[in-house]
């Protein structure tokens, strides 16, 4: 009981301690402690659970077997890694040129934005599992395809917001850069480019949490190497406890992708100091 | 020189329900190095006059000069200070006050140093890599004085320079850009609906009727200079300050 007081009143603290380096990291450990807390209470009871009702390890592995499958198949698994990385990394810069590519004439021209747009949301429409097939058996087993279910599933975000964003210049701003008789390019890089950043990063926040498993996706269907090709091997061989590993690889490789997007926000953003 | 004159100025925006007439037949004239004021209420048409001088929007009719040559639709002739400061969020207050010096292609770093010296005069001395968000609405609005000074035009439009800030700080702005103004001998053309602020700082002053805005009154105002606060209390001030508000319709 005691104890639980001291806690709250150690949280008022941490409340107020927001400025120093070791308020930060408090910060910091009262984001992460909750959902690492719940999760380290699922998995126990799942360890528990599957031991009581001796559920057979192709349908729902114990997380123990799971650790022991990561570990056995670490060395296959950092060449599938490397691959699947790849596959993502170009296909979301593909995705972020083409996206800030189409933004921009979208910007540019009403007529455009008008022919643009519902051409842009069609492709979101349309499901990417039946696509995904197509590419490979246009492209064949290369890169390429992958690359492009990659793109394809990460540049809407990336469009909408950046559209959305460059409209969103303060007027105000706008008309003093045109009083100092500023043409198009320079209110552009010197106002709306960068009042545009904090929803561009949003969108691409958006974006890169799809673009894993795009990838995964596009491998799954036909390729060499990567996550997805891991996942369908083990699939065949019964061994849910690798697809498990593929599974929780996968999303640490999302988030670990979406922290470094969040950093570079921090950094490119800085004067949105609501962290001061 | 640098005289600017508007010339029977007219402006009315097409609405969904008629046209909306916002200025009607403006004129007036601010002479090399005055001090003029124009004041009138809300909605009046001050804002969109300011935009016409500064090139921004068309007007209707009419036309504006600047020492006898037309310049109406053109812009980057004026130095221009907006309603709220419109300080760029991600650029410090020196790279802020030398904004118009980067539009134009100039010697930014040239201008940065010269922004630098300026920096105590404005009150900002140690702020020069602050970014506004860090800033108080008196240092703001300084920043965005500093940045229409740094603009380097003889012609200053300042659109409600301290309209949104408490009377204190009030008060001591307008006696800072009193000194700035004599010391700088710049044309000034003002907006503002406050009468004590208009006759502290002017040599004439406009009254706008409501909207549309018409000139309802010119009135050249015989005050000493350099003025202080105490002026507010002479007979003179209080004689004008009762035209300028019977002008308005404030008072019968
Ligand atoms: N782009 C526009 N389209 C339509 N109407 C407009 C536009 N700009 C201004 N107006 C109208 O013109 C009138 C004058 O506006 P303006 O901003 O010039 O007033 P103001 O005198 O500066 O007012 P305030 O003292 O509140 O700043 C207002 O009724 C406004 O609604
Ligand atoms: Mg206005």
């Amino acid at each position: 009981m005691i104890r639980k007081e001291r806690l709250i009143r150690q949280y008022a603290v941490w409340h107020d301690a927001s400025a120093t380096w070791g308020g930060t990291l408090l910060r910091l450990a009262r984001i992460v402690a909750p959902p690492l807390l719940l999760v380290a209470g699922l998995v126990l009871g799942w360890e528990l659970l599957v031991g009581w009702l001796a559920i057979p390890g192709w349908l729902l592995p114990a997380p123990s077997r799971i650790v022991a499958a990561f570990v056995d198949s670490l060395p296959v698994l950092t060449g599938h890694v490397a691959a699947t990385l790849r596959v993502t990394a170009i296909g979301f810069g593909l995705a972020l040129v083409a996206g800030f590519g189409l933004a921009f004439l979208i910007d540019i021209s009403p007529l455009l934005r008008r022919a643009l747009y519902p051409l842009l949301v069609a492709s979101q429409t349309v499901p990417i599992v039946a696509v995904a097939p197509l590419l490979v058996v246009g492209f064949g087993f290369g890169m390429l395809p992958k690359v492009l279910v990659v793109a394809l599933v990460t540049f809407f975000p990336i469009v909408v917001n950046t559209v959305d964003g460059l409209q969103s210049a303060d007027r105000d701003m706008t008309q003093l850069l045109r009083a100092m008789n500023a043409g198009y390019g320079q209110i552009l890089r010197l106002l709306r480019i960068p009042a545009a950043l904090p929803m561009i990063f949003t969108g691409v926040k958006i974006a890169i949490t799809y673009s894993i498993i795009g990838a995964v996706l596009a491998e799954w269907i036909g390729a060499s190497s990567g996550l997805g090709v891991y996942i369908a091997r083990s699939l065949r061989a019964f061994r849910t406890d690798q697809v498990f590993v593929a599974a929780f690889v996968t999303s640490l490789l999302t988030i670990m992708l979406f922290a470094s997007t969040s950093v570079l926000e921090r950094w490119l953003v800085y004067w949105k100091g609501n962290h001061s | 020189m640098s005289v600017i004159e508007v010339d029977a100025v007219s402006k009315s925006y097409p609405t969904p329900d008629g046209a909306l007439d916002a200025l009607e037949q403006v004129s007036l004239i601010a002479r090399s190095g005055e001090f003029v004021s124009v004041i009138g209420p809300s909605g009046c048409g001050k804002s969109t006059l300011f935009n016409i001088i500064a090139g921004l929007e068309e007007p209707s009719a009419g036309c504006v000069r600047i020492d006898d040559v037309e310049v109406t639709d053109r812009r980057g002739r004026v130095a221009y200070m907006p309603q709220r400061d419109a300080l760029l969020p991600w650029r410090n207050v020196l790279d802020n006050a030398v904004l118009a010096t980067v539009v134009q292609r100039g010697d930014v770093r040239a201008a940065r140093r010269e922004a630098e010296a300026l920096l105590g005069d404005f009150g900002l001395e140690g702020f020069g890599e602050a970014l506004p968000a860090t800033l108080s609405g008196g240092m703001r609005q300084r920043v965005a004085l500093l940045r229409t000074v740094l603009w380097r035009r003889p012609i200053m439009l300042l659109d409600e320079p301290f309209g949104a800030l408490d009377a204190l700080t009030r008060a001591q702005l307008q006696q800072w850009l009193l000194g700035l103004w004599s010391r700088l001998d710049h044309t000034i053309l003002m907006v503002t609906h406050d009468v004590d602020e208009a006759l502290l700082l002017s040599d004439r002053v406009y009254v706008l009727t409501p909207r549309p805005g018409r000139v309802a009154l010119e009135l050249a105002l015989d005050l000493p200079r350099p003025r202080t606060y105490n002026i507010i209390a002479s007979a003179a001030f209080l004689r004008y300050k009762t035209h300028l508000l019977r002008a308005l319709g404030q008072i019968m």
